[in-house]
Order: structure tokens, then C-alpha cells, then sequence
């Protein structure tokens, strides 16, 4: 099953040209530049954008291809657009009912489920003028839901909130990444909120889709934009083995290896992301002892691409997973890294993201 | 009002003014809808001639509008099948065409304030096209609906150029208030002419206030 888009549009100036297949489960990051053409192509996988030929397949629904065209209310989109759009003249029950009542939802998802998981409770008499940004991205993405979409796409959700709201929507969102039974197609220009809720990624620049693929692939892949820059980072699966009550610290296991950090409260065996960030790698010859580093383990070098003038972009394999590290030309040098050389990383610091 | 206030001359005009006012209005509101959706939506080159059009009647003088529809009612015009002229259906046809755009401009104003995105959520949500006009376009729209009705019924009770040229000026049949007021006028009747006038005068000011008071005028935000 999976979700299968083949299309082609212009639209003045701009063309979008994208070709990608993604997985029909879990969150698929819709990544790229302001301009590149995600919420054009998010507007042509919901039927919205009349000059849009090619394929979309959702699952086993053929949405279009170049025998026919489905409208938009035959598709079972649900949208989450960036300014939510509720409807100004109902409260929030109706707006809530209003899918609901042409695309009856599955009990599984139905409207006490919904209400429940974006916590709308007590603003079901309200009237859509009076809610606060947050509240009224909640109610749309559960406005979406109940209208039993086969896919789910949002339209970069947090990135019309101030901070507050959105810190506060984030956890919903987490909430429905790991309750969701259909595919969602998130947009976003932002990598942390990838890194937390995506698994795999359609990378776009320029109305063309540059790359798509599982997260960390594409972001430690070294021929992609992703992996250049301070800002570069690495997206691993780890698990909670154990809890070290003495130092407060919690022990987590990875295909690579094993990393120590500071006590979270989460039962062993418990599955959990980190970000590694490629400034906070290191690579040495031997095992390294006489450091304050906790975390080291071994690694086989994978590639090596230039970045900056006085710096190469390195991707690292450790066990299944791909890490990154940015180091100067004469640590290259001096430690003769090339493909195929086996180090031994070190790792200042990680981030747990969900 | 008393009979010896309103004589029952006035008052069959009166009667024949307020069918007329209504109907047009409500002929109207049907028939300018589709028209004020197309020029609030279309991207055509014929928007401007139509929107131009649309908007003659605001400043021809409603003579030359009569005059017009006169020849297409007479014989030998395109309408003179209808025999429409001298009639109160011809009026009606008259005073349409001459309170168009009180209630196609309103109406196409307020649809092009909804904008795209409610549309466009409704599709999403599997509402189809009648469908979303019906949840979403009316609705929304309705302030621009209660401005339309007022005003086109309201410029309709005031006609008089077009229903002198068309109407002929039969009792019960074409005879309006706007009329019957000239016709005590040339009579030197002041005082008759003071009634249908003040009530007339009174109840457009109403019709008006009721158009900006916000109760009605309301605008729905998202």
C-alpha cells in the first residue's frame, strides 16, 4: 500500500513537476523551501488545482491518472489548511459534524474519539470567532478527520501560531503520529518538527522533487542539501535499556551501540528518536579513554563530501544507522578518513525527541 | 390609515407599488444570484461589458430606459410577441432591468468577500457544488442577500421615469404611489401628494435603517 503521485503543472511561471511514491502509513514529511511548490502539490493531490494532470493513488483509489479526474468532495481528503478554514457561521460542533455528515467517519475514529484525542470538549458550543489560533488548528484537524479521509494532509499546521500555541499543539500532533491508522502528508520548511514526527520525507526544490525517502536517509545523505551546513543533524531509532539511579542518567540502545543520558522517565524497552547533530561527533583512531565523553562506539565511514573551505561533511555507519560529522580538512588529513575507514565515533550530546 | 387620509385611488396604487416592489425584488434575488456568483468568480474577458452593463441603469435616466424598453414591448420590437406593454408584467420586466444592480452588486460584493478557502474546506470535506452553495455561499452571503432585497425594493418603490414610459398609467394595473404623487402635484392637491410622499419618504428611511443597522448588516468573520 502506498501513496503514488505522478504530476505536472504550470501555473504561470512556476512548474511543478513530481514524481514520488510514499508509504501509505505513518507521517511523510513534505520538505523544502518557501516557494518550492509543497502546498501547490498537497492543493493537487486534494483535486484543487484544475490544471493538474497525471496520476495520484491513494492505496488502491485512483484519484486521477490521465483517463479521468476525480472533483475534490469525491476524494476522501481531509485537509488541514496553514490559516485554518472553519466555517465562520457555525459553532464548533457543526463544523466539527460537517464532514461527518457526508463521509460518515469508522467507529474506530468517530466523533467522542476525536473530540477526545484534540481535547475539544469544552469548546464544542463555541463560536469559531472567539477561539484562539491554536484552538482553531485543533478543530480543523478534527474536522478533518471525522470526514473518514484516506489520507490526511497538512499544510505546515504549526507555522501560523506564536510560539505558545504552537509548544501547545505539538504534543496533539505527536498524539496522532503514534494513534493514526492512515498516511499523513506533512508539510513543513522546518527540520525539527520533521525530525519529531516524520518517517519519511519528499524532499522538493523548485517545483521538482529532489529526493524521497526514509528521514534519516535523506538527511545523512551527502549528494542532498540536508547534510551541508552547522545545522546538519542525524534522525536514529533507539530503545530505553536501563536506568542508572545513582548518576541520574538513562541508558539507551541502538543498532550502533549503546548512549548515556541524562535520566528520562520512560520503561525499558520503551522506542525513542534522537537527534544527533553532526557539530557534536567526533572521530578518533582508537577507542578513546581520558575524556568526558560518556558515548563512544565504533563506525565505518560511508562518504565524504566538501563543506566550506576548511571542512568535509562525513556520513558514518553504525550498525543500521547513518550519522554524520563535520570535521576540518587536516583532522581528515591527519586521520587519513576515507570511504571504507573504520573509527570510532564520539557523541557530546543527543536530543530525545519523542 | 383612514379612508379620508388615502382616497381608494391611492390606496390601489399603493397596493400595486408594494406587489411591484416585491416581486421584482424577489425575480430578482432568484435571477441575480447565478449572475452575481459568475462576475464574483469568473476570470472571463466578458466580466467588464457584463459588469458594465449590469451597471447602466445606475446612471442612465429612466427615461432612456423606458423609451428603450418601450420599442422592445411595441410592435414590431423583440418583445412585442409578450405584449408586455401598458401591463403590469411589462412593469415588472421594466423594473427589474431598472434595480438590477441594487441587488446584483450587493450580492456579488458579499460573494467574493467568502474568498476561496471555505469553498475549497467544503469540497474537502466531500460537499459537492449545489451542496456547498447551499452550507457555505448562502450563509456567508446572507448580509449581502438582506442589503439586496432592501435596496432593490426600496429603488423599485421610487421608480417613475420607467413605469411613464412603460406603464400607461392604468388604475389598478400600472398606476404607482410614484405616479399618483406627480398626478396631485399637476392638480395643485398638496396636501394629497404630502401623504403618499411623507409615507413614502418615511418608509424608504426604515427600509434603509434596516439595511445599516448592524443587526442585520452583520457581517459573519471567520
Amino acid at each position: 500500500m502506498s501513496i503514488s503521485v505522478d504530476t505536472r503543472l504550470r501555473k504561470g511561471d512556476f512548474e511543478l513537476q513530481a514524481r514520488f511514491v510514499a508509504p501509505a502509513t505513518g507521517f511523510t514529511a513534505v520538505f523544502g523551501p518557501s516557494g518550492c511548490g509543497k502546498t501547490t502539490l498537497l492543493r493537487v493531490i486534494a483535486g484543487l488545482e484544475s490544471g493538474a494532470g497525471g496520476l495520484v493513488q491513494i492505496g488502491e483509489e485512483v484519484w486521477q491518472d490521465a483517463k479521468r479526474r476525480l472533483p475534490t468532495h469525491r476524494r476522501a481528503v481531509g485537509y488541514v489548511f496553514q490559516q485554518p478554514a472553519l466555517f465562520g457561521h457555525l459553532k464548533v460542533r457543526d463544523n466539527l459534524v460537517y464532514g461527518m455528515r457526508r463521509r460518515p467517519p469508522r467507529p474506530a475514529l468517530g466523533f467522542d474519539e476525536v473530540v477526545d484525542l484534540l481535547g475539544l470538549g469544552a469548546l464544542l458550543g463555541r463560536r469559531v470567532p472567539g477561539l484562539s489560533g491554536g484552538e482553531r488548528q485543533r478543530v480543523a484537524i478534527a474536522q478533518a478527520l471525522l470526514s473518514n479521509p484516506r489520507v490526511l494532509l497538512m499544510d505546515e499546521p504549526l507555522s501560523a501560531l506564536d510560539q505558545v500555541s504552537r509548544l501547545g499543539l505539538l504534543p496533539y500532533l505527536e498524539d496522532l503520529q503514534r494513534t493514526l491508522d492512515i498516511p499523513v502528508l506533512y508539510i513543513s520548511h522546518a527540520l525539527d518538527e520533521v525530525a519529531r514526527l516524520t518517517d519519511f520525507m519528499v524532499l522538493l526544490g523548485q517545483g521538482q522533487v529532489i529526493a524521497s525517502g526514509a528521514v534519516n536517509d535523506l538527511l545523512t545523505r551527502l549528494d542532498l542539501p540536508l547534510a551541508h551546513g552547522g545545522e546538519a543533524e542525524a534522525v536514529i531509532q533507539a530503545m530505553v535499556n536501563s536506568q542508572d539511579e545513582r548518576d541520574h542518567l538513562t541508558e539507551l540502545g541502538f543498532s550502533g551501540g549503546g548512549l548515556w543520558v541524562p535520566r528520562v522517565d520512560l520503561a525499558p524497552g520503551t522506542l525513542v528518536r534522537l537527534r544527533v547533530r553532526a557539530r557534536d561527533v567526533s572521530l578518533a583512531l582508537q577507542p578513546v579513554s581520558g575524556t568526558s565523553i560518556l558515548n563512544s562506539f565504533p563506525v565505518t565511514v560511508t562518504g565524504l563530501v566538501q563543506d566550506g573551505p576548511a571542512q568535509v561533511m562525513v556520513s558514518l555507519k553504525a550498525g543500521e544507522e547513518s550519522l554524520l560529522t563535520r570535521v576540518t580538512r587536516r583532522s581528515q588529513r591527519n586521520l587519513a578518513i576515507e570511504p571504507g575507514s573504520r573509527l570510532y565515533a564520539q557523541v557530546k550530546s543527543v536530543a530525545l525527541l519523542a | 390609515m383612514s379612508e379620508g387620509l388615502v382616497s381608494a385611488a391611492d390606496l390601489q396604487a399603493l397596493l400595486v407599488t408594494l406587489q411591484l416592489a416585491g416581486l421584482s425584488t424577489l425575480f430578482l434575488l432568484v435571477a441575480g444570484t447565478p449572475l452575481a456568483w459568475w462576475l464574483a468568480r469568473t476570470a472571463s474577458r466578458l466580466r467588464a461589458p457584463v459588469e458594465a452593463l449590469v451597471a447602466l441603469p445606475l446612471v442612465l435616466p429612466p427615461t432612456v430606459l423606458g423609451f428603450y424598453l418601450l420599442l422592445a414591448m411595441g410592435p414590431g420590437g423583440p418583445l412585442a410577441g409578450l405584449s408586455l406593454a401598458f401591463t403590469f408584467g411589462g412593469l415588472l420586466l421594466g423594473s427589474m432591468v431598472y434595480s438590477l444592480p441594487f441587488v446584483v452588486q450587493p450580492l456579488r460584493d458579499s460573494f467574493a468577500a467568502i474568498g476561496d478557502q471555505p469553498l475549497e474546506a467544503a469540497a474537502c470535506l466531500g460537499a459537492g457544488s449545489l451542496d456547498r452553495f447551499r452550507s457555505v455561499v448562502l450563509p456567508l452571503a446572507r448580509p449581502g442577500y438582506v442589503t439586496a432585497a432592501v435596496l432593490g425594493f426600496a429603488h423599485t418603490l421610487g421608480e417613475f421615469g420607467v413605469v411613464l414610459m412603460i406603464g400607461g398609467n392604468i388604475p389598478g394595473e400600472t398606476k404607482v404611489l410614484s405616479i399618483a404623487v406627480y398626478e396631485h402635484v399637476e392638480a395643485l392637491d398638496y396636501a394629497q401628494a404630502h401623504v403618499l410622499s411623507g409615507g413614502l419618504l418615511l418608509l424608504s428611511f426604515l427600509l434603509l435603517l434596516l439595511v445599516y443597522t448592524s443587526g442585520f448588516g452583520r457581517r459573519v468573520t471567520p
